[in-house]
């Protein structure tokens, strides 16, 4: 049993890893908005025809 | 499309290469644009320094504001407006936050004004105004940061203990070596201890706050249970005897955190609803001086001061007009939706609406001294005697606590006559097995749960109160105009002289009344999509409007004032009129040709909402500051019995009292600033989202459609919402009452301890999410409220 006292304080580092990391996902913000990004990638920003992308083509796409 | 406002946003949309909108978008938005040349003007406002003191940060070149979007439904507004907005040469950063509607902009001062952007805004359908963010925002975000915190620590701090919970627990059966079992229990006290001081912090200082004002509330049961059980464990650790209990601490503050956290969305997402309401538009005057006018910040108006309002501005502060004729709306003020007439004399009320021709007004009053204000303090003294309500858990956990001593007590009693040795473990596996967790989730999942209900029918509880107050209503009152009616005529009947048409009298009405401001010409505006041309067009204030159409010499207005003594016939009268009707004579230079009857429109709804109401057992009554005649007639079409009219703010705030004098725990609906105090005196108010903002700074609730049938339904999800909670009280109490037999008895061990508190506390939980059901609506079950 003596492997618990290699393991057991690796558990202890590993949780305290853990919550360092979400604290700083906390404050970087991460949580301030919760339903746009999930939405905001299945928007197409790279479609030519919109403003600031350039080339403004009158085909459309299907 | 519906209306002009609509076309110009679908243009500007489609112009600017954004039709993926439409693609991606999930909710159509609802209700008619304003046109945009409408709003530019007062746009233009927020460029102004003064303005853009309070809520813009940076004066240089490089600015940066915090704006709330109206009109956002879906994730697809979010994405267009900042798309759009990005575009915009001078613009360095805009990005929109979907959960909260908020948005922070920075730009450019020499290349761009902030009325630009927020005109572009506009142009695509959005409306857009600034706020200060440094009220609620911050505080909401660091609430929101620290149980975000409290919850990972929890989170982890439990997983972990339950992993070499599992390691103490197989021990228990296969036994382990002294050495072993230490170590393991020093480990998961090391986890559990962080979790105990940290993540349930703001449950140990609030139940000191309790303690310290004698009263028990919910955080008592929860910090004792959580302290003991930590504490033994503890001891047990240090002097390696009894049981451990550091599994079920930890899971008890995870779930609690995790209810709370719940709790504090909701609250967060009606608070941020209600702030949007409130609007940072500073009123604006203009001020005559020597030198002609100089815009000015209403503020800053001193007594003396004249001012200029042209028509459908808004009065800026009390005073006497020394020039001009008009007539000016003050149906916020006092709840009479026709204008009145005011002359060269005449006394104007700050905040009330000039109608229809400029006037210059010199100011008699300011600030504290204003009609305006003195209904602000009469709300002040209202919403300092807002009636208290229990909180029914909290009752529930006083007795709790004090059954759960005297029990401890008892127990400990029996067992050192019986097993000294065992006393104080068999004592403590009862005051954790009987968790309070269940009795304090009971009530904040429910309510949690219930508010998310309502604010999925168009209303937004802002106090906690809302709903066991709404349960308890005997009586709803109801303000007249603007809350059951629009506050707005509406053609209701024509009768024409001998040998004259309806149709082309309707067009000619409406070809004198086609510039006019009046709520009259609204009322012919529906009917008529083409006037015809006027020529020669001269409103009389208060009276009515000459001019030329087709060749005649026509006059529409008050019959005293179109009946000339010389003239002929009267039209017949078609049958009897209302008493609030208001009633417009149409004659040219020989005889009256029409009589028109208008009356203040009803909101859809209204007599279903009162019936359904009523069949709920709520007694309805009517209080407005309109004319008697006008409040009865209404009463009598939308079937409310008791209706008093021509009430001052403070009667109506008296005729309230005396209701709840009487016993009656009243509900008050209203939306004008005469309708706050009453609605800060009520046990729950409603205020419309389209009313005064003073009136929704003062309402409970605010009601975002203009759908009354919301309100039964919000008073069934109410009652529910309390049976709910009454059955989870019962149910932790049934439990607990089950449980402590086994645990007095010396039969439990942690882990069924640990598993007993859980599944209270899940049952708890899935019981209250009954509650996200939509009750019974008119046939649109599932619909967003917007």
């Amino acid at each position: 049993m003596t492997i618990l006292y290699l393991l057991l304080p690796l558990a202890v580092f590993l949780a305290i890893l853990a919550i360092v990391a979400f604290i700083w996902t906390v404050k970087s913000g991460q949580y301030d908005d919760m339903d746009g990004p999930p939405q905001r990638m299945l928007m197409d920003d790279d479609d030519p025809r919109l403003p600031g992308n350039g080339v403004r083509r009158a085909k459309r796409r299907p | 499309m519906c209306c002009p406002g609509c076309a110009a946003v679908a243009r500007a949309i489609v112009e600017g290469g954004l039709e993926d909108y439409y693609r991606y978008r999930t909710v159509t938005p609802t209700g008619q644009r304003e046109r945009v040349p409408d709003i530019l003007s007062e746009l233009t406002l927020y460029d102004r320094e003064e303005v853009q003191r309070s809520f813009v940060s940076g004066t240089g070149e490089q600015r940066e504001a915090a704006l709330i979007l109206e009109g956002i439904v879906c994730a697809a507004c979010a994405w267009l407006s900042e798309r759009h907005v990005k575009e915009l040469p001078g613009v360095v950063d805009f990005s929109v936050n979907y959960t909260t509607h908020r948005a922070r902009l920075s730009w450019d001062e020499t290349r761009i004004k902030l009325s630009d952007v927020l005109m572009a805004i506009s142009a695509i359908g959005y409306r857009a105004h600034p706020f200060d963010p440094s009220r609620q925002e911050g505080v909401y975000r660091q609430e929101r940061a620290r149980m975000l915190k409290q919850l990972a620590v929890a989170g982890l701090g439990m997983m972990q203990v339950m992993m070499v919970a599992v390691g103490l627990y197989a021990g228990d059966y296969g036994g382990m070596s002294p050495e072993t079992r230490s170590l393991l229990r020093w480990i998961s006290f090391a986890f559990a201890t962080p979790v105990v001081f940290y993540a349930a912090r703001t449950f140990f200082s609030a139940a000191w706050r309790d303690l310290k004002r004698r009263a028990l509330g919910m955080d008592v049961p929860v910090a004792l249970a959580v302290a003991t059980a930590y504490g033994a464990s503890t001891w047990a650790t240090l002097i390696g005897t009894g049981e451990v209990y550091f599994d079920s601490v930890t899971m008890f503050v995870f779930f609690l955190l995790v209810g709370r956290f719940l709790e504090m969305l909701a609250r967060h997402r009606a608070g941020q609803t209600v702030e949007a309401l409130v609007h940072l538009k500073p009123t604006m005057a203009r001020r005559l001086d020597r030198d002609g006018e100089t815009a000015v910040v209403a503020s800053e108006l001193i007594v003396g001061d004249s001012v200029r309002v042209r028509p459908g501005e808004v009065i800026p502060a009390d005073g006497l007009v020394t020039e001009g004729t008009s007539s000016v709306n003050e149906s916020l003020l006092t709840g009479e939706y026709l204008p009145c007439r005011r002359v060269v004399g005449d006394v104007v009320v700050g905040g009330s609406i000039n109608v229809e021709s400029p006037l210059t007004v010199r100011v008699a009053a300011v600030g504290a001294d204003s009609v305006l204000s003195a209904v602000i303090q009469l709300l002040d003294r209202a919403l300092a005697e807002k009636p208290r309500l229990a909180i029914v858990a909290d009752r529930v956990a006083g007795w709790f606590v004090g059954g759960l001593l005297l029990m401890a007590i008892g127990v400990y009693a029996f067992w050192s006559w019986y097993d000294p040795a065992r006393a104080f473990w068999v004592t403590l596996s009862v005051l954790v097995v009987t968790c309070p967790c269940a009795l304090s989730l009971a009530m904040p999942v429910a309510l949690t749960a219930a508010t998310g209900t309502l604010s999925r029918l168009g209303l937004l509880a802002t106090r906690g109160h809302v709903l066991e107050a709404l349960s308890r209503t005997t009586d709803i009152v109801f303000d007249k105009t603007g809350t059951l009616t629009y506050g707005r005529p509406e053609l209701v009947g024509v009768a024409v002289a001998e040998g004259e048409d309806i149709e082309r009298c309707l067009c000619w009405a409406a070809a004198l009344e086609q510039d006019s401001e009046h709520p009259v010409a609204q009322a012919f505006r529906v009917y008529i999509d083409t006037p015809l041309p006027a020529t020669a067009l001269f409103a009389e204030p208060g009276s009515g409007i000459t001019g030329q159409v087709e060749g005649r010499q026509l006059r529409i207005g008050r019959p005293d004032w179109v009946a000339r003594t010389d003239m002929m016939a009267e039209p017949r009268s078609f049958g009897v009129g209302a008493a609030e009707d208001g009633v417009v004579w149409l004659a040219d230079e020989t005889r009256v040709l029409a009589e028109f009857r208008l009356r203040d429109r009803l909101r859809p709804g209204v007599s279903q909402a009162i019936e359904a109401l009523r069949v709920l057992g709520l007694r309805v009554h009517m209080l407005s500051g309109d004319t008697q005649a006008a409040v009865t007639d209404v009463a009598q079409r939308v079937g409310v019995n008791e209706a008093i009219g021509g009430l001052a703010p403070a009667d109506k705030l008296a005729a309230l009292r005396h209701l709840q004098a009487a016993g009656a725990t009243v509900a008050m609906v209203g939306d004008g600033v005469n309708d706050a105090p009453v609605l800060a005196g009520a046990d729950v108010s409603v205020a419309l989202a389209s009313g005064a903002q003073l009136a929704h700074a003062s309402a409970d609730m605010v009601l975002l459609s203009d759908r009354l049938l919301r309100l039964p339904q919000a008073v069934v999800v109410s009652r529910r919402c309390l049976r709910i909670v009454k059955q989870n009280l019962t149910w932790a109490v049934g439990y607990n009452l089950m449980a402590v037999p086994l645990a007095a008895s010396g039969w439990l061990t942690p882990w069924m301890a640990a598993i007993g508190m859980s599944a209270s506390s899940l049952v708890v939980v899935m019981n209250a999410l009954r509650l996200r059901d939509l009750p019974e609506t008119d046939g649109k079950g599932r619909e967003a409220a917007v």
